[in-house]
C-alpha cells in the first residue's frame, strides 16, 4: 500500500470515528454509561501512551505518571477558575494568590509544560538510575509532589488539602477525543522518526546505543520529559472531566492502574495501550457493574458473593491472569493498522476457502 | 533537660516505628537480595496479616487468634510467592515487577471487597497494650517491646542465615543465582522459604504496628510497605543489617519531623531520603556494587 | 597547546596508559600508536587487560593515568585522583598531575570518528537488521526534535536510508534486510555488527574479538572481509584477537600485552618469534 493511500484510510478511519460519536451523542441520552467511558477511556488512552513512551519504547521504567498528571491538572485548574469564582474555591485563603484566567487550551498546554519542566529537574539527578531503582526513585518524587500540594502553606496557589472547583470543564465527548488524539498523533510521529529509533536503541541495549553514537543522559531526558508533558495534559483533561480536584486522587494506585493498561495493551504498542485503555475503564466503570448488585438473579437463581466491591475483586483476578498468561498483551509490539486488518482478514478467507475446498 | 522530656515521646515512637519497619524492611530486602524483585505486594501482606487478626479475634481468644494471623499470613506470603512469581522466573524483571504490582491490586480490592471499605477497629492485644510510663511520658507497652522484639527476631535471623544448611543455600542464590541452581540448590524451596521468612517477621510486624494505630483499611499496608522499601535501600538492599538500622533511622526521622509540626512531610521526607542515597550512594550504606561488564 | 597536540601522525595514540581497579593494575603503563590505514593486533592471554585498553579508548572507563590521542588531539586525559592517589601502583603518577581531566562518553568518542563492535555481540534484539544500520545514522542528523517530528527533514531521513541500503548491499547483508537481528546465524550478526560501527562513518575501527566463537571457515571469511573492508573504507583497524591465524595473515603490526603490561610489538613474524610472547603463552604450562 502506497504511503497516499495509507494516508488516506487513516484520515477517513479518523473522521469516520469522530462522525460516529457525533451521531452517537446527538441520539443516546447524554447519561449513558457509554460516554462516561468514552470521555475517561480517551484521557485513559492519552496518558497511557504517554507512559508507554517511556516504558514500552526507552526501556526506562518510570512510575511517576500520577505525579505528573497532578501537576497538568492543577496547572489547568489554577489557570483557569474565572476570578469571580476565586473567592468562594479558596474560601480558607482569601481568594488565592492567582488572580486572572487564561484560555482552556493554553492553560491546558501550560499543564504539560508545567510536568515537563518538573520532569526536567527531576531527570537530572534520577535519569542515572538503573531500571527498578529508577521505578521507586520516580514513585517517590510522585508521592512529594502530592504532599507539597497538599501542604496549607502553599495554600493560596493550592488550596491546600481543599477541593479545586469552578474550573471549565467539556460536555461533549468529542472534545477528549481530538486533545487526546492530536496528542496521540504527535507521540506517534516522534516514535516513527530518527528520535524514535534512538529511543528503541536505548531501550534495546544502552551500551550498545551509547557506542552508535546516542548521547544517553540527552535522550533519555528527552523521551522522560516528552512523556511527562503528554501526562500533564492528560491530568488537565481528568480535571476537565471530573470537575473537581484534589491532590490526594493523585495516588500511586493510579500510576499502577495506568501501569497494567499499558501492560495489558502490550508494552511497546500505541494501539495496544488505546485499546485496552478502553477496555479497562469499560470493565472497571461498566460492564463488570452487575457484579456490585447485591440483588442480582438468574432466572430466579440468586447469585452469591455479589456486593459492592466484589466487581474489582473479579477485575485484578482477570488483571492478574493476563499479567501471569498473556504476557504480550492484546497487541505485543505490533500496531493496529488498516494493513493489518488487511492481511488478517485475507487469511482468514484463504483459511476458509481452503476449507470450503 | 527539658528539650528531652519534651521531645522524648517523639524519639521513643520513632524507635518503636522503626522496628515495626525494620520487620517489614526484611521481607523486601531478602526478597530483592535473591530475585531482584521489589516486592510491592509485601505491604499489602501486611495490611492482610491487620485483617485477618481483626476478623479471628472476634471469634477466638486472643492466644489463638495471634499464631492463627502468623500462620495464614505466612501462607498468603508462600501462595502468592508460588502463583504470581514463580511462572515468571525466566522473564524479564519487568514483567515480574508488574506481577506484583498486580497481586498488590488484588489483595487491596479483595480488602476493599470484604471490610466493604470501612476501617475495622483493631483489638487491642492485652498486656502489649497496656500503658506505661516511661521518664514521665506516658505510652503503650507494645513502643517499648517492639525494638527490643525486633533486635531479638534480627539476631536469630542472621544466625540462621548464617550456621543452618537452609541459610547457606540463601546465601548462595543471592550472590549468583544460576551458579547456585547448578550446584544442585533447590532454589524454589529457597525461594519459598525466603517468602516464609519475610511474611513470618511482616505478621509479627502487623501486630506491634497496628496496636499504636487506629484501625485496618485495605490500602493501609501501601505505605508502610513503601517506607520499610525505601529503608531497604538506604541500608544497602540485600543486606539485613543496613535494612534494619535504615528502617530506624527512617522511623526516627519521620517522628522527629512529625515533632516539629510538619506532619505533611513525613512521608515526602522519605521519598527525599531515598531520592538522595540513590543518587550519592546508589548501592546504600552497605550495598555491594554490581558492574556493567562491557 | 603543544601539550593539547601530538603531531605523530598516528591515527591513535596512547600515552602511559593505566587502568587500577581497586588494588588491581589491569592495564599498566601502555604506550602504542596506531598508523593510519594500518591494522593493529592487540594480543595477549585472557586477563592481560586488552579489553580494559579499548573501555579506555572508547570512553567506558577513564584511565587512572594517562592520555589518549586520536590524530594528533588529546581526547583522553587522567591523573590519579581522589582515594586512587594513595593506591596508585602504576608508573609515572605524576606524569599528569595539574592537567585538566578529559573525559568523554562513549557516545562523544564514536562522534569523533572511532567506531568499535563488541567481545560478546551487542545487536539491537528487537530491530531488524536494516533498523540496526539506520539507528547508527541518527547521530550524524542535522535535524532536531521538531523537525524529525514532523517530518520536515524528508529529504536527509531519505539520505539516511538510501545509505544505510548502500552499506546493506556493500555488507551483502541485503538478503536478510528484515529480519530480526537476532535471528541471523552467528557469522552473519558478527557482519551486521561491523556494518553497524561502519554506519557511523568512522576513521578508526576498534574490533573486540571479531571471530570469536567462530569456526575455521567462517574466521578465512573473516580475514579477508576485514582487510577488504579496511580498503573500500579507508579504516584504520585496531583489534584484539585470539585466533593466531587471522592475527599473523592481517595484521600489519601486533602489540603484546601480558598482567596489564606491553612486551613485545611489531611485524608478525617479529612477534612470533619473541622469547617474551612465547613465554607469557606457555610460560604457565612450564610452571604447572
Amino acid at each position: 500500500m502506497s504511503k497516499k493511500k495509507k494516508m488516506a484510510w487513516n484520515v477517513s478511519l479518523i473522521v469516520a470515528l469522530l462522525g460516529l460519536l457525533f451521531v452517537l451523542e446527538q441520539v443516546m441520552p447524554s447519561g449513558s454509561m457509554l460516554f462516561t467511558v468514552l470521555k475517561k477511556g480517551a484521557i485513559y488512552a492519552l496518558v497511557a501512551v504517554s507512559m508507554n513512551l517511556l516504558n514500552g519504547f526507552t526501556g526506562l521504567f518510570s512510575l511517576g505518571q500520577a505525579g505528573f498528571m497532578l501537576l497538568g491538572a492543577y496547572t489547568y485548574a489554577i489557570l483557569t477558575i474565572p476570578p469571580e469564582s476565586r473567592a468562594s474555591v479558596y474560601q480558607y485563603y482569601d481568594g488565592g494568590i492567582v488572580n486572572f484566567a487564561i484560555p482552556v487550551p493554553l492553560a491546558l498546554i501550560a499543564g504539560g509544560l508545567i510536568a515537563a519542566g518538573f520532569a526536567f529537574l527531576i531527570g537530572l539527578p534520577v535519569l542515572r538510575l538503573k531500571s527498578d531503582y529508577l521505578a521507586i526513585a520516580t514513585l517517590g518524587f510522585a508521592e512529594i509532589i502530592r504532599a507539597v500540594f497538599q501542604w496549607d502553606k502553599l495554600g493560596p496557589l493550592t488550596n491546600g488539602s481543599n477541593l479545586l472547583r469552578s474550573f471549565p470543564t467539556f460536555q461533549s465527548v468529542l472534545y477528549p477525543f481530538i486533545v487526546s488524539g492530536i496528542c496521540i498523533a504527535l507521540i506517534v510521529m516522534l516514535i516513527n522518526s530518527t528520535y524514535g529509533r534512538a529511543f528503541k536503541a536505548i531501550r534495546d541495549d544502552e551500551i550498545a546505543a551509547e557506542a552508535m553514537g546516542i548521547n544517553l543522559a540527552h535522550h533519555k531526558r528527552l523521551a522522560f520529559v516528552i512523556s511527562s508533558f503528554f501526562a500533564g495534559v492528560s491530568g488537565g483533561l481528568l480535571a476537565m472531566y471530573q470537575t473537581t480536584i484534589q491532590a490526594s486522587m493523585f495516588k500511586s494506585a493510579m500510576t499502577y492502574e495506568i501501569l497494567l493498561i499499558v501492560v495489558i495493551g502490550g508494552i511497546g504498542s500505541v494501539t495496544g495501550s488505546c485499546i485496552s485503555a478502553f477496555l479497562f475503564i469499560a470493565c472497571s466503570e461498566w460492564w463488570l457493574r452487575f457484579l456490585d448488585n447485591e440483588n442480582f438473579y438468574i432466572g430466579s437463581f440468586h447469585v452469591p458473593l455479589l456486593r459492592a466491591g466484589f466487581r474489582k475483586v473479579v477485575f485484578a483476578v482477570v488483571i492478574m491472569a493476563m499479567v501471569l498468561f498473556y504476557r504480550q498483551g492484546i497487541m505485543g509490539t505490533k500496531e493496529f493498522s488498516v494493513e493489518a486488518l488487511q492481511g488478517f482478514f485475507r487469511k482468514l478467507f484463504r483459511r476458509k476457502s481452503v476449507k470450503e475446498e | 533537660m527539658e528539650w528531652i522530656t519534651r521531645n522524648l515521646p517523639y524519639l521513643m515512637a520513632g524507635i518503636s516505628v522503626g522496628g515495626q519497619y525494620a520487620l517489614i524492611a526484611i521481607g523486601y530486602t531478602m526478597v530483592y537480595g535473591i530475585l531482584r524483585l521489589i516486592n510491592f505486594a509485601h505491604g499489602d501482606i501486611f495490611m492482610a496479616a491487620g485483617l485477618i487478626l481483626v476478623y479471628s479475634a472476634t471469634v477466638m481468644p486472643m492466644y489463638l487468634a495471634i499464631p492463627l494471623m502468623i500462620v495464614l499470613t505466612v501462607l498468603i506470603g508462600f501462595m502468592v510467592e508460588r502463583v504470581a512469581y514463580k511462572p515468571l522466573r525466566t522473564a524479564p524483571r519487568m514483567s515480574i515487577m508488574i506481577s506484583a504490582i498486580g497481586v498488590s491490586y488484588l489483595l487491596q480490592n479483595l480488602a476493599l471487597y470484604i471490610t466493604g471499605g470501612l476501617s475495622q477497629q483493631y483489638p487491642a492485644i492485652p498486656w502489649i497494650s497496656d500503658t506505661v510510663t516511661i521518664f514521665g511520658s506516658t505510652t503503650k507497652r507494645v513502643t517499648v517491646i517492639t525494638p527490643v522484639l525486633t533486635l531479638v527476631l534480627v539476631v536469630l535471623l542472621v544466625l540462621l542465615i548464617k550456621y543452618t544448611k537452609i541459610g547457606m543455600a540463601m546465601r548462595a542464590a543471592s550472590r549468583d543465582f544460576e551458579t547456585s541452581q547448578l550446584m544442585g540448590i533447590k532454589i524454589n524451596s529457597v525461594v519459598s522459604m525466603t517468602f516464609i521468612i519475610g511474611t513470618f517477621l511482616a505478621a509479627i510486624g502487623s501486630a506491634l504496628f497496628f496496636t499504636n494505630y487506629t484501625g485496618v483499611t485495605p490500602t493501609v499496608g501501601a505505605m508502610p510497605g513503601l517506607k520499610a522499601f525505601v529503608a531497604a535501600v538506604f541500608g544497602g538492599i540485600g543486606s539485613i543489617p543496613g535494612a534494619v538500622i535504615g528502617a530506624f533511622i527512617i522511623g526516627i526521622c519521620e517522628n522527629i519531623i512529625k515533632g516539629v509540626g510538619l506532619t505533611t512531610f513525613s512521608d515526602a521526607f522519605t521519598f527525599a531520603l531515598l531520592i538522595i542515597i540513590l543518587i550519592a550512594k546508589p548501592t546504600g550504606l552497605f550495598g555491594e556494587k554490581e558492574a556493567d561488564k562491557v | 597547546m603543544s601539550n593539547e597536540r601530538n603531531d605523530s601522525g598516528a591515527v591513535l595514540k596512547l600515552e602511559n596508559l593505566t587502568m587500577q581497579f581497586g588494588g588491581v593494575v589491569a592495564v599498566d603503563n601502555v604506550s602504542l600508536e596506531v598508523g593510519k590505514g594500518e591494522i593493529l593486533s592487540l594480543i595477549g592471554p585472557n586477563g592481560a587487560g586488552k579489553t580494559t585498553a579499548f573501555n579506555m579508548v572508547t570512553g567506558v572507563y577513564a584511565p587512572t593515568n594517562g592520555a589518549i590521542y586520536y590524530k594528533g588531539e588529546k581526547i583522553v586525559q587522567n591523573t590519579p585522583q581522589g582515594k586512587m592517589k594513595k593506591l596508585y601502583q602504576g608508573e609515572n603518577a605524576d606524569l599528569y598531575v595539574g592537567k585538566r581531566v578529559i573525559a568523554p562518553t562513549p557516545d562523544k568518542i564514536t562522534k569523533l570518528g572511532i567506531a568499535r563492535t563488541f567481545q560478546n555481540i551487542r545487536l539491537f534484539k528487537s530491530q531488524t537488521v536494516f533498523e540496526n544500520i539506520l539507528i547508527a545514522k541518527h547521530m550524524l542528523r542535522t535535524s532536531n526534535l521538531f523537525t524529525a517530528t514532523f517530518h520536515l527533514n524528508a529529504k536527509e531521513e531519505a539520505q539516511m536510508r538510501q545509505e544505510s541500503e548502500e552499506l546493506l548491499r556493500i555488507m551483502e547483508l541485503e538478503d536478510v534486510r528484515d529480519e530480526l537481528a537476532t535471528s541471523l546465524p552467528y557469522g552473519k550478526q558478527r557482519h551486521l555488527e561491523i556494518a553497524r560501527a561502519l554506519a557511523t562513518k568512522p576513521e578508526l575501527l576498534l574490533l573486540d574479538e571479531p571471530a570469536a566463537g567462530m569456526n575455521p571457515q567462517e574466521t578465512m571469511e573473516l580475514t579477508q572481509f576485514i582487510g577488504r573492508i579496511r580498503g573500500e573504507f579507508g579504516l584504520t583497524i585496531f583489534m584484539i584477537e585470539h585466533h593466531m591465524d587471522l592475527v599473523m595473515e592481517i595484521s600489519d603490526r601486533i602489540h603484546v600485552l601480558d598482567f596489564g603490561k606491553s612486551i613485545a610489538e611489531g611485524k608478525p613474524d617479529e612477534v612470533r618469534n619473541d622469547p617474551r610472547v612465547i613465554e607469557a603463552y606457555l610460560g604457565g604450562a612450564q610452571d604447572e
